[in-house]
């Protein structure tokens, strides 16, 4: 199954996060998530709020406009 | 230490954490008591977060932390971020209790949080909920006599334990439980942060937040005056989130009233609004190097044209006699027109929102 896209584009902290805990909240452990966003404030916050609930980063891809986070669920959600 | 009630059973508490320093000192009260405590962290869409100003660039450079996020890593404990945002507008919309000083709903915000996290926690099967709330703090949700109608209208009642001031109000459950220890508990009280600040150095808390207006954009004079001409011009007290947003970014001006413009600042703002194109008629200078804008409202061909040379005002074009500017409808169809920028002295300060 490909990987899902949670497309957090023109959303400004905390709501990429907030969509990321909410779409993780349906995932089981070991699966993967791809997050699209805008505000550069996520490249603290997501791994921030992954560390704090036991979620890995896979990557992060900052480009000019956007960037790209994958992430794999952890055993806690 | 883990406190152990009577049942054998480590109690739980869920903590409202703002990412100030009293509610990080509240979870460690209780952690220092033995007491699970998880964070909730609610999001209403005012929220004043370091990163909001993420959309302009030259704060780029600066670190941009959430911090609810980073206090919760600090003290080791699960934060909940809850998008209250739809259910909020009717707190801001109408305040049984009125607003503060500019649109702010203090106490009833207050209360409907608690109420938020009193539904979290009977949903999540904790015990009991903490603030960090200090007595005469703040002018309208902080004071003695409205403290207890927090507790009251949320329907917390004495769940609600405020480790910082417990000392000066009844016992609460968790106290007279045994759950707590409530000489362990404060009595912090009034404006003075000598007290928090002597509490974070016992505790080892080198660095925390120190935010100079609250966490919500409404108790800012700025924000609220916009918030305001915008139910002005609608004739009506409503919001929707993009417009909310919007309020925190560009200059606003509103030359006619039924519509206004908001003008990037800066490279940033302009990349920001580019993502709101589909939304909104936009303008763009093309013979000039200039910002991106946005008309919110309905505008005719008239009010387009006087958009058009305000928008060159802000242009590298502002001295020029012409400056093309393209206007893009919400439909996608684009053409350029040929305006005059206006002068300064035809931009009265009136329109600046």
């Amino acid at each position: 199954m490909s990987e899902p896209v949670l497309d957090a584009r023109n959303l400004l902290c905390p709501l990429p996060v907030i969509r990321t805990q909410n779409q993780v909240e349906k995932m089981n452990a070991g699966d993967t998530l791809c997050v699209q966003c805008t505000d550069h404030g996520v490249i603290n916050d997501i791994p921030a709020w992954c560390r704090i609930n036991g979620h890995e980063i896979l990557s992060i891809d900052e480009q000019e406009y956007e960037i790209i986070i994958r992430l794999r669920v952890g055993k806690g959600s | 230490m883990t406190k152990i009630s009577n049942d054998n059973t480590q109690r739980k508490a869920v903590a409202l954490v703002s990412g100030g320093l009293d509610s990080m000192l509240a979870v460690k009260v209780l952690q220092e008591q033995g007491v699970h405590v998880e964070g909730i962290n609610f999001f209403t869409g005012f929220c004043v977060e370091g990163h909001t100003h993420a959309i302009r660039k030259k704060d780029r450079d600066k670190p941009k932390r959430n911090n609810a996020l980073w206090v919760a890593e600090q003290l080791g404990i699960k934060l909940h971020i809850l998008d209250i945002s739809e259910d909020y507008k009717d707190v801001v919309i109408n305040p049984k209790h009125g607003y503060g000083a500019n649109l702010n709903p203090c106490l009833d915000c207050k209360g409907f949080m608690v109420k938020q996290a009193m539904s979290w926690m009977e949903k999540n099967d904790f015990d009991f909920l903490i603030t960090g709330e200090v007595m005469g703090q703040r002018p309208m949700s902080q004071r003695k006599d409205t403290m207890p109608v927090v507790s009251r209208e949320s329907g917390a009642g004495d769940l609600l334990l405020r480790p910082l001031c417990a000392k000066l109000l009844p016992e609460t459950l968790p106290e007279r439980e045994g759950w707590v220890d409530r000489d362990q508990l404060l009595d912090f009280s009034g404006r003075n942060r000598k007290p928090q600040m002597a509490l974070a150095e016992k505790f080892g808390f080198k660095e925390y937040a120190q935010p100079a207006g609250g966490c919500c954009f409404l108790t800012d004079a700025n924000y609220s005056s916009k918030l305001a001409d915008l139910w002005q011009a609608r004739g009506e007290k409503t919001y929707e989130i993009d417009d909310i947003v919007m309020l925190k970014v560009g200059r606003h001006l509103r030359p006619k009233p039924h519509f206004k413009l908001i003008i990037a600042r800066e490279e940033g703002e302009t990349n920001f609004l580019r993502g709101y194109r589909k939304n909104y008629i936009s303008l763009n200078t093309v013979s000039h190097s200039g910002p991106i804008s946005l008309i919110d409202g309905e505008a005719d061909e008239e009010d387009i044209e006087l958009a058009a040379r305000l928008v060159a005002r802000f242009c590298s074009g502002r001295n020029a006699d012409l400056v093309t500017v393209n206007v893009i409808q919400k439909n996608g169809e684009s053409r350029d027109i040929d305006v005059k920028p206006l002068t300064a002295d035809e931009i009265p300060q009136e329109w600046y929102v």
